[in-house]
């Protein structure tokens, strides 16, 4: 009687922890979604930053044009008058994701707009990923391990920073793809199942469609592939693959030196091989050809800055012109993933023991990503979830350690209570501690069983086991119980150290959509909506075929809010283009003009911080654009304008600064907002105080000045100023007009 | 100039047109209010029937250059005279083509339900309101430039009837007056122009009077708003109203100067449109004001129990010509918009935008209807066209029945309610939420049926027997697990009754101990039995087969040493031999016990492992 009773109610805690593994699972998603929705309550469901915008508008297409037009789409409304065909060039995953979700909902009646979709694809994918999460390392460590990863994932800093609500970029599915690739991968050296492998497929193609990160995963995995072979841990399964290639190899050899006399087949090895090594140094020889006649070595620019972190810096300008490709800095590391920094360690060596092909596939992936992250700030992404799992295993095995050091050293769990008659009460008691106790300590025993429980075996006298066995082979891992109390506290103050940090980082660091921009004052809040102003006043106010240039960052932007055709957008595939922009706005304001005029401009597009600071504003950008510029037109040189290599906007600037279109359009007039025209950004006074524009003119103008808009004046008055002059001078052409204003041009 | 001309000679073609009618209008009173983008004309008739016969309808002309910019024409009169005066009687008003007439001129006719008998007299009061009728002059302007307007009227009445007296007074806003047409009569009191009194003025007497002065009041035109009215019977009332604005006063040319704007505001920039004023219903609630690219920060809302006021920005100010577009949306309480009447609901609302800065070209009001309602009927103060359209949202299934109204040149003064009349059984509000909860009921229970049901596709085929085998053999080496355990357990007892036999030295209660397990023992050696046959002829065991054997025969062994080590121990004790010697002969059976539970635990381990 007495087993039956405890055999049921180990069934019972068993089902239990299901359930409530379950539960934790279900809350942790919630977290997920919910800890991302910061900023749609403190700004708005709106997408936010640059790329998203670009995403956002496919996705209307999309919606709007089916797939076929989709995938046919040449978007002649950006790099004008070269366009971009959007079908072929981009990651289709993230847009078809949210393009079906729409459909789905539409399709049930439930009226949400594309926008709406956009902006929480994210969150949703974020909860999804944290189950990915919880399964990958339930593979590798135990289901205690996997609520662990799967809880920190749901929140950790990095992830947030790219999956906040309204963040609708490729990362946002992309890591969940990634974890789940993972997975998958796992599983299936698991089981060697074929399903799983066919899964695993299918997860690696989305994770293809999705993101530029899948070069990630193409790579890691044959790394894991080869380290199984060369440590051989699989050996049941990779020694009788290559066991079976090279009993066919010999076969072939045999059955062919059966047909053949011993001369001819002297012979035929001898053909063989030397037409082999031929082929192969022929190979090998177009293949150095090949890498040696392209200038990056048949290598993109951006992977070279993965192998050589200092390469973009030096040779690419408009790669390292972008934040998000330096490398972090150590704060940034512990703004990101915070404490787990210091617990992946503790996972690593987790890992090894014991070493599975699991294990090593986690502990490849932490170091393989570690390094990437070093490179590239962006990469910390894929840095992320391994730190996650690392971190998971740590806190899981700590508290495994622990908690079972605290219950062996309980009063009425030890040894001696069970010398006594009443086994079965000493046994519920040490499962109602089990219980009790957080839900990490119970991985260890609940993987196992639930399995047995599913095929509804009846188990009679189990709990025996484990805790008749635990005594004999775990005693040696029993800590004071003072030792472990005080570790367990500490562990739970880390772990709530971290939480505050996420939220912290959730709330205030990585919720702002960037168009629209907030600061608090004594009288309240203030919010800085200039971008929206400008865009919608173009939208609204300009023809519908005007093209608009600006520096590339706004062209996502200007695109999808003001649906203007635009010269150059973040897409960055042309680089003669970007710059042909950047010369203009280092030119002087006539060559300028002539440069936007050859292309069919009609309005220029500045942002401009001075007034209100806001540090991100062009004329910050400016030297990238002279140095971007100048790669590809030399007349630009990037000493011209720095003094003394500062690079100044004050009295002390160089004259081709203060001359040139982007100084001109960013301070026109701004003296009068002052009399002073202290620039609040730069925090001095500008250089050049008092001009006018000839061939520009000032059309709008938001609310901060932190978007101005000029248009080209019409070449009309030049003509007229030009039928003037060759009046008075008759044999005057236009050369020597050029060398007039040339030599006007400089500064005094 | 060529306008005047034009004009004075349409006069004069007028003036060649016989009267028609006995009517005569022994007063005429108008007074012409400009200080808004849309111009009233209140006039006061007195008409009288000098002729015999009855008569039923008065005709009021108009110009077509007038008549197109006509928004909204209304003609009461109210009973009584002087303090006691009545509730006003308002007549139907159509547009008629008599015969005869003069061309250019467009009819409209007030019908008189009791008629006018003969010397019978009656005041009428008609009230006119004309949109787009002031014109900007010049067409464009700068940043700098003040707004000037120009509006035509003619100083006389114009009327198919003779006219005894009659006066015209045109309110100006209080700001500059750059011309207007000096006649006879003609006084200026402040930003006041009176002309008249006229009297004795025959039929279609004409005097083109022109008006130019300061307008700097906003000209903010709605080309299109599309009021979407969702009548939810869950309590609610949502209204989203998308705007399409343009400023329709003088275009704007050249640069715009934020700064200019920002510095001087009434000089730089006094015609733009800064912020509109929605005057909402009481109670309103989860109102926001959005464009196509997010919410516009630029509002500001306040209120009281009898209405709400809301200022809207839009995003920039703007000047003349500039466009916008914004939606504003917002939810009222049911029980304040719907009735019942005989047996049929009704939604009584506003038909109009509640912005009354803004006059609307084209205004397309929407009413939603809950699904399932039927016997749909529009009544409707003026005269709008109906349509009909269904809107699926929100899981329905046959879709909402939608009321389209559509009405072009709307002014402030269609701003009165109109009612939807249907008919709606209680009953279909359940669908839905009947709808998810079946939905969910059925998702569940899909979900058992997955968890319990084999999906195996072919039930013969060898991986699923294998597995089918596999699964059976896991079952009988956990079986045999636990009976191990079992074993295992009854020998630590074994052991602690020995204990107990060395502490309290009762041999009894130790044998008693040793026959009941002895019986346990053997029960599960009977067990084991079929388990282990079970084992053997099952071909998916053979890996792990030799283990479990290995195992049982182990534990065998261990019970037997067990058996013979309790026994010793038990003799020793009948034979009162000391606890030393005890000891000493047991030692070896202990060693052997010891590294025979050490191998059946290895073993275990061994086979968790498989």
């Amino acid at each position: 009687m007495a087993a039956s009773e405890t055999s049921k109610e180990t069934i019972l805690r068993y089902a239990f922890g299901n359930v409530l593994s379950f539960f934790i699972l279900v809350l942790i998603g919630v977290l997920a979604f919910s800890i991302r929705l910061f900023s749609v309550i403190k700004y708005e469901s709106v997408i936010h930053e640059f790329d998203p915008y670009f995403n956002y508008r496919v996705t209307q297409y999309l919606t709007k044009n089916g797939i076929y037009d989709f995938w046919n789409w040449f978007d002649d409304r950006t790099w004008y008058p070269l366009g971009r065909v959007i079908g072929g060039t981009v990651y289709p995953g993230l847009t078809l994701t949210a393009g079906t979700i729409w459909w789905l909902l539409s399709s049930l009646n439930i009226p949400l707009s594309v926008e709406t979709v956009c902006v929480f694809t994210a969150p949703i994918f974020s909860a999804f990923a944290s189950w990915a999460t919880y399964l990958l390392t339930k593979e590798v460590k135990g289901a205690g391990a996997g609520l662990m990863a799967a809880a920190l994932l749901a929140m950790v800093p990095s992830y947030i920073s790219r999956s906040v609500a309204g963040s609708y970029d490729n990362e946002a599915v992309a890591i969940f793809a990634l974890i789940f690739t993972f997975y998958l991968y796992i599983k299936t050296l698991n089981t060697g199942s074929l399903f799983y492998a066919t899964l695993n497929a299918i997860a690696y193609f989305y994770m293809v469609c999705s993101w530029g990160g899948y070069t990630f995963i193409i790579n890691l995995i044959p790394m894991h592939v080869l380290l199984c072979i060369v440590t051989v841990m699989t050996s049941e399964h990779f020694a009788s693959f290559l066991v079976f290639i090279i009993i066919h190899v010999v076969a072939l050899v045999y059955y062919i030196k059966g047909i053949l006399s011993p001369k001819m087949f002297k012979v035929a090895v001898t053909f063989v091989v030397s037409i082999g090594v031929v082929v192969c140094g022929a190979v090998l020889a177009v293949l150095i050809a090949l890498v040696a006649s392209s200038p990056t070595k048949g290598w993109s620019g951006r992977s070279l800055s993965l192998l050589d972190p200092t390469y973009a810096s030096k040779y690419i300008p408009i790669i390292a012109s972008v934040s998000e490709h330096q490398p972090p800095t150590w704060p940034s590391y512990f703004m990101d993933i915070n404490v787990l920094a210091f617990l992946v360690p503790a996972g690593i060596i987790a890992c090894f023991s014991p070493l599975s092909d699991a294990s090593s596939f986690v502990i490849l992936y932490i170091v393989t990503s570690v390094y990437f992250s070093g490179v590239m700030v962006r990469l910390m992404l894929v840095l992320a979830p391994a730190a996650c799992i690392m971190s998971g295993i740590a806190l899981s095995a700590a508290f495994d350690v622990f908690t079972r050091s605290i219950k062996f050293q309980l009063p009425g769990a030890t040894e001696n209570s069970e010398r006594d008659a009443g086994e079965t009460s000493s046994n519920s008691v040490v499962a109602q501690n089990d219980v009790a106790k957080t839900e990490k300590n119970e991985d260890a025993v609940k993987e196992r069983p639930s399995k047995k429980n599913r095929k509804k075996e009846k188990e009679k006298e189990n709990v025996e086991k484990p805790s008749v066995k635990s005594q004999i082979k775990k005693k040696l891992l029993i800590l004071p119980l003072e030792a472990s109390i005080i570790a367990i506290f500490l562990l739970v103050l880390l772990g709530a150290f971290y939480v505050v940090h996420c939220v912290w980082a959730a709330a205030e660091a990585y919720s702002a959509p960037s168009i629209v921009l907030t600061s608090h004052s004594q009288d309240g809040l203030h919010v800085f909506d200039d971008f929206r102003e400008a865009y919608a006043w173009l939208s609204h106010n300009t023809e519908v075929d005007d093209k608009v240039a600006s520096w590339w960052d706004y062209g996502y932007q200007t695109t999808a809010m003001a649906n203007r055709t635009v010269i150059v957008d973040n897409n960055t595939w042309n680089n003669t283009h970007i710059a042909t922009v950047g010369t203009a706005m280092s030119s002087p304001e006539k060559a300028a003009w002539e440069i936007f005029n050859s292309l069919d401009v009609k309005y220029v597009l500045v942002v401009f911080g001075g007034l209100v600071g806001y540090p991100s504003d062009d004329i910050n950008k400016f030297l990238w654009m002279v140095r971007i510029g100048g790669g590809v037109f030399p007349h630009i040189k990037e000493p011209d304008y720095l003094r003394d290599g500062q690079y100044r906007i004050d009295s002390q600037a160089t004259p081709t600064m203060l001359n040139c279109l982007m100084y001109k359009l960013s301070y026109y007039r701004f003296v009068e907002t002052d009399g002073k025209a202290f620039d609040r950004v730069r925090r001095t006074e500008i250089g050049k105080k008092y001009f006018k524009l000839t061939h520009f003119e000032e059309v709008f103008t938001t609310h901060h000045w932190m978007v101005r808009i000029y248009k080209l004046k019409p070449p009309k008055n030049r003509i007229r100023g030009r039928a003037k002059k060759s009046k008075s001078k008759a044999s005057s052409t236009t050369g020597t007009k050029r060398i007039g204003t040339k030599k006007k041009n400089p500064w005094h | 100039m060529g306008l005047r001309f034009d004009l004075l000679l349409f006069t004069i073609a007028l003036l060649s047109v016989p009267v028609l009618s006995d009517l005569i209008l022994s007063r005429v009173d108008r007074r012409i209010d400009l200080t808004s983008q849309v111009v009233r004309t209140t006039s006061t008739l007195k008409v009288e029937n000098a002729g015999s016969d009855l008569v039923s309808e008065v005709l009021l002309a108009f110009p077509d250059s007038q008549a197109k910019h006509l928004a909204y024409l209304s003609a009461s009169s109210t009973e009584g005279k002087g303090k006691a005066k009545g509730s006003a009687v308002s007549f139907p008003v159509e547009i008629v083509h008599p015969k005869g007439m003069p061309p250019a001129l467009t009819f409209y006719s007030v019908s008189l339900p009791k008629g006018l008998g003969k010397g019978d007299s009656l005041t009428l009061d008609v009230l006119v309101v004309f949109k787009g009728a002031l014109q900007p002059f010049p067409e464009k302007i700068t940043q700098a430039d003040i707004q000037l307007v120009v509006f035509y009227e003619t100083a006389y009445y114009l009327s198919p009837y003779a006219v005894k007296v009659q006066s015209l007074s045109v309110k100006l806003p209080d700001a500059r007056i750059e011309s207007f047409t000096k006649i006879e009569n003609t006084k200026i009191h402040g930003s006041e122009i009176k002309y008249g009194p006229y009297e004795n003025l025959p039929p279609f007497s004409y005097s083109p009077i022109v008006v130019h002065f300061e307008a700097n009041q906003p000209f903010a035109i709605a080309q299109e708003l599309v009021r979407e009215i969702e009548i939810s019977h869950w309590g609610n009332v949502q209204v989203t109203e998308h705007y399409n604005l343009v400023h329709g006063g003088a275009q704007s040319k050249g640069e715009f100067s934020r700064l200019d704007f920002q510095a001087r505001p009434h000089v730089r920039g006094a015609s733009a449109i800064r912020h509109l004023v929605a005057k909402l219903p009481p109670r309103v609630h989860s109102i926001y004001y959005r464009d196509e690219i997010g919410n516009i920060s630029t509002s500001n809302l306040w209120g009281d129990h009898k209405k709400t006021e809301m200022v809207i920005e839009p995003r920039y100010p703007m000047f003349g010509g500039w466009r916008t577009a914004f939606t504003i949306g917002y939810s009222l309480p049911l029980q304040d918009f719907l009735f019942q009447s005989d047996g049929k609901r009704y939604v009584n609302i506003s038909f109009g935008s509640p912005v009354n800065e803004v006059v609307i070209d084209t205004l397309i009001v929407k009413v939603v209807l809950p699904e399932g309602s039927a016997d749909i009927s529009v009544s409707a103060p003026f005269p709008v066209k109906q349509g009909q359209e269904t809107k699926f949202s929100h899981l329905d299934l046959v879709g909402r029945p939608v009321v389209v109204l559509e009405k072009t040149n709307v002014v402030p003064e269609h701003n009165q309610h109109f009612q939807v009349y249907y008919k709606f059984s209680s009953l279909s509000m359940l669908t839905e939420p009947l709808m998810l909860i079946s939905g969910f009921f059925f998702l569940f229970v899909t979900c058992i049926v997955y968890m319990h049901a084999d999906l195996s596709i072919s039930k013969s085929s060898p991986s699923y027997l294998a597995k089918l085998q596999w699964d059976e053999v896991q079952a009988a080496v956990q079986q045999v697990r636990n009976i191990i355990n079992r074993c295992l357990m009854i020998h630590d007892k074994l052991e602690a009754s020995l204990r107990d036999l060395s502490r309290t030295g009762d041999v009894q209660a130790c044998k008693s101990a040793r026959k009941a397990f002895d019986g346990l023992l053997k029960d599960l050696s009977k067990d084991l039995k079929p388990l282990l046959a079970s084992l053997q002829t099952s071909p998916q065991a053979a890996q792990i087969l030799p283990k479990v054997e290995e195992l049982v025969g182990k534990e065998r062994d261990l019970q037997e040493r067990m058996m013979a080590k309790h026994s010793t121990v038990v003799d020793s004790y009948e034979k009162k031999s000391s606890g030393r010697e005890i000891e000493n002969r047991v030692a070896l059976q202990q060693q052997k016990i010891t590294a025979l539970r050490q191998e059946v635990d290895d073993l275990l381990d061994l086979i968790d492992e498989i």
